[in-house]
């Protein structure tokens, strides 16, 4: 299946340093953002990612963008290396691949007309010449995200929030992308604009082909969109498969216990419900725990979870990979000298 | 749970607001009840005037500005009438609040421990060091690891669930009968949401507090709530059980909301999944509400000639009497409901 992967990342790292407060500001550590990161994601798909903020969800969807400098690994984009390219084959890659921002409200510029803001991507890439032709694409693409093209001379404080996702979406298609990272994308917005939004991006993806990268925490909305499910946890993919498989019946006990918290709007099926209430809060990516990352908090632990970094392997249902050992012990041990000693300001 | 003398009674509240655009009627005409060891959950979207109506109860809101009228019977005492230094009083023991930003809302330059310190000696006169005794015993009985140490640190020393935890310990500091809580969990990840509200319903276990729960979530909603309260555009649409207005809502607007949320019980099998139901349009401005039904400019329904022009009373739904009492009636503002078609009695029986 490697020709129908569009996206590919491989040992993807992303480390922030952290420097001390002397005189030199050395490096004492680094914030592990990405660490580590095998994901394929095929073309025409939707793959939702999920994690707990600081998981690095955000990190990892710029990173494939290469709208942050991958530290380690690497990411290829229909099979050219990404973090290779020049300024010129990165101009190539923006066009191909675009984001879709959380806040709607942030990510358009206050001063520019909603055509000004679509119709920037068209020159930067040299896309369509001529004024009345720029124009009459931007009314098409306003058309497409279900907007009025005579809307096209407004700003964007005269919109709602939905209305102004969709002008950020129609930014992110005027150079006709393969791929989209939507970055919660849907989180600013109200349930039934939110709705409004999910069904638009179906049917985007269904009109245009497009492959989405899809990162939320709001787990029914990416069990709704997804065709495959990948949850991060601290830096780490720790379980990938077909949504239904991942959302239905997880073999990663991080999995089991974020899906269990997900308050469900049925009050019998609420109160009957066996919830896995995690301890604790998510380590600071800065001190990552020995082996398996998730084992301070995991109801499951066993001896060689602290020796051990679990690697991905076959568990559940077809195509559904988890790194946890209760599927059997695979992986890498743990080297004498990790470098657990990063300064920790946790309790 | 038996429900004697309601603890929180709040009749026709108004509110209306002073704007550069006009007067805006954030709040219109909003009556419910609170008992003790009841959790109401107020539900509707941004500008349905859900925190405007809690902020206005305990006199949050910019005097110059913001116009309330109405009754806020706290324990048979009007919130709304009351001088300013019994307000004070009552604000901690009477209601603890806590805000959705947990960030804002705490004193960045104060340790944790000062600041339940001062809520506390605002209220009972007690030594410094008792008070901060309780202050390390109720960090630690909100669940915060380490309380002895949490209570000397500053706000940005912790995490967002932490200092949410910690927001709840100051609303608790003076076991108030009744606990507000505006989207208290919203800025938090699911599982520290789960931890939250399991923490305040075992505080409710255990005091028998009252609980206003706001949320645009309508699955911590199914969770929490004893009984469920539907706003739009400052009014209440629907009120009733938990189990009526979510299994068996009657306003043509909650039954989109619930319609609007995808199921995580379904995944996408191949595309084939049918488009989410959505609510066409967006809500009201609140400078500028529709006369009659205030939710008619996005109705699907629509069946009534009256819908554009009469605002419909909140009334019970068929098949529910009047005779249930407060605690259980199940009442919708709508010419429409669906299951019964013509609604039934009004409340008032004018």
């Amino acid at each position: 299946m490697s020709d129908d992967v569009l996206v590919s990342a491989r040992g993807l790292q992303v480390h922030f340093p952290v420097r001390g407060s002397g005189l030199l500001r050395r490096t004492t550590g680094a914030v592990r953002a990405v660490d580590g990161v095998d994901l394929d994601i095929r073309r025409g798909e939707t793959l939702g990612l999920v994690g707990e903020s600081g998981c690095g969800k955000s990190t990892l969807g710029n990173a494939l963008l290469r709208l942050v400098e991958p530290t380690g690994g690497s990411v290829t984009f229909d099979g050219t290396d990404v973090t290779g390219l020049s300024a010129r084959g990165l101009r190539d890659l923006r066009r191909r691949a675009g984001m879709v921002f959380q806040d709607p409200f942030a990510s358009l510029d206050p001063r520019r007309t909603v055509a000004q803001t679509v119709a920037e991507p068209l020159e930067v890439h040299g896309l369509r010449s001529g004024k009345r032709e720029r124009a009459a694409r931007v009314g098409e693409l306003l058309e497409l995200v279900g907007l009025d093209p005579a809307v096209a001379g407004r700003y964007p404080h005269e919109f709602s929030g939905g209305q102004r996702q969709r002008v950020g979406i129609a930014r992110a298609l005027a150079g006709e992308p393969d791929f989209l990272v939507c970055d919660e994308a849907i989180a600013s917005l109200d349930v039934s604009v939110q709705a409004q939004v999910l069904n638009l991006l179906r049917r985007l993806q269904r009109r245009l082909g497009l492959t989405y990268l899809f990162i939320s925490h709001d787990l029914s909305a990416v069990r709704y969109l997804s065709d495959r499910i990948a949850v991060m946890y601290l830096g780490r993919v720790v379980e990938v498969g077909p949504a239904a498989a991942v959302g239905g019946d997880p073999q990663m006990p991080y999995t089991q216990a974020l899906l269990s918290a997900v308050p469900l709007a049925k009050p019998a099926e609420e109160r009957a419900r066996e919830r896995i209430v995690l301890t604790g809060d998510v380590p600071s990516p800065a001190a990552v725990p020995s082996g398996c990352r998730f084992r301070t908090r995991c109801p499951y632990v066993f001896e060689p979870c602290d020796r051990v970094d679990p690697a991905l392997q076959p568990a559940g249902a077809a195509g559904q990979v988890a790194a946890c050992h209760l599927h059997g012990v695979v992986g890498t041990p743990v080297a004498q000298e990790q470098d657990a000693a990063a300064p920790s300001r946790r309790p | 749970m038996t429900v004697t003398a309601p603890l929180l009674e709040v009749e026709d509240l108004h509110v209306r607001l002073r704007t550069p655009r006009g007067t805006a009627s954030v709040v219109n005409g909003l009556s419910y009840t609170v008992g003790a060891g009841e959790t109401v959950a107020v539900v509707g979207e941004s500008g349905s005037g859900k925190s405007v109506s809690v902020l206005a109860l305990l006199g949050l809101l910019p005097a110059g500005v913001a116009t309330v009228t109405g009754r806020a019977l706290l324990d048979g005492e009007d919130l709304l009438a009351m001088p300013a230094d019994r307000l004070r009083q009552l604000r901690g023991p009477g209601v603890g609040m806590v805000f959705q930003d947990p960030m804002t809302s705490l004193n960045p330059v104060l340790t944790v421990g000062r600041q339940l310190v001062e809520g506390i000696r605002a209220h009972v006169d007690v030594p410094k060091a008792v008070a901060r005794r309780r202050a390390v015993e109720l960090l630690g009985e909100v669940g915060l690891p380490g309380p002895e140490k949490a209570v000397d640190r500053y706000p940005h020393e912790l995490s967002g669930g932490m200092r949410q935890r910690v927001m709840i310990a100051i609303a608790l500091s003076n076991s108030p009968a009744l606990l507000i809580a505006d989207e208290a969990t919203t800025a938090l990840d699911v599982t520290v949401q789960a931890q939250i509200i399991d923490l305040v319903q075992r505080l409710q276990a255990d005091h028998g507090t009252g609980v206003v729960w706001i949320t645009h979530d309508l699955g911590v909603v199914a969770g929490i709530a004893d009984r469920v309260l539907v706003m739009y555009g400052g009014r209440c649409v629907e009120d009733g059980t938990v189990d009526d207005v979510l299994e068996r809502p009657a306003h043509p607007y909650t039954r989109g909301l619930l319609g609007a949320l995808p199921d995580l019980a379904v995944a996408r099998a191949d595309g084939g999944l049918p488009d989410l139901a959505t609510v066409p349009g967006t809500p009201p401005a609140p400078t500028d509400l529709p006369a009659g039904c205030v939710f008619w400019p996005r109705c699907p329904v629509r069946a009534d000639p009256r819908c554009e022009t009469e605002q419909p009373p909140l009334a019970h739904v068929r098949g529910q009497s009047r005779d249930f009492g407060p605690s259980l009636a199940h009442r919708a503002a709508t010419w429409c409901a669906e299951d019964g078609g013509a609604p039934g009695t009004t409340e008032e029986d004018r």
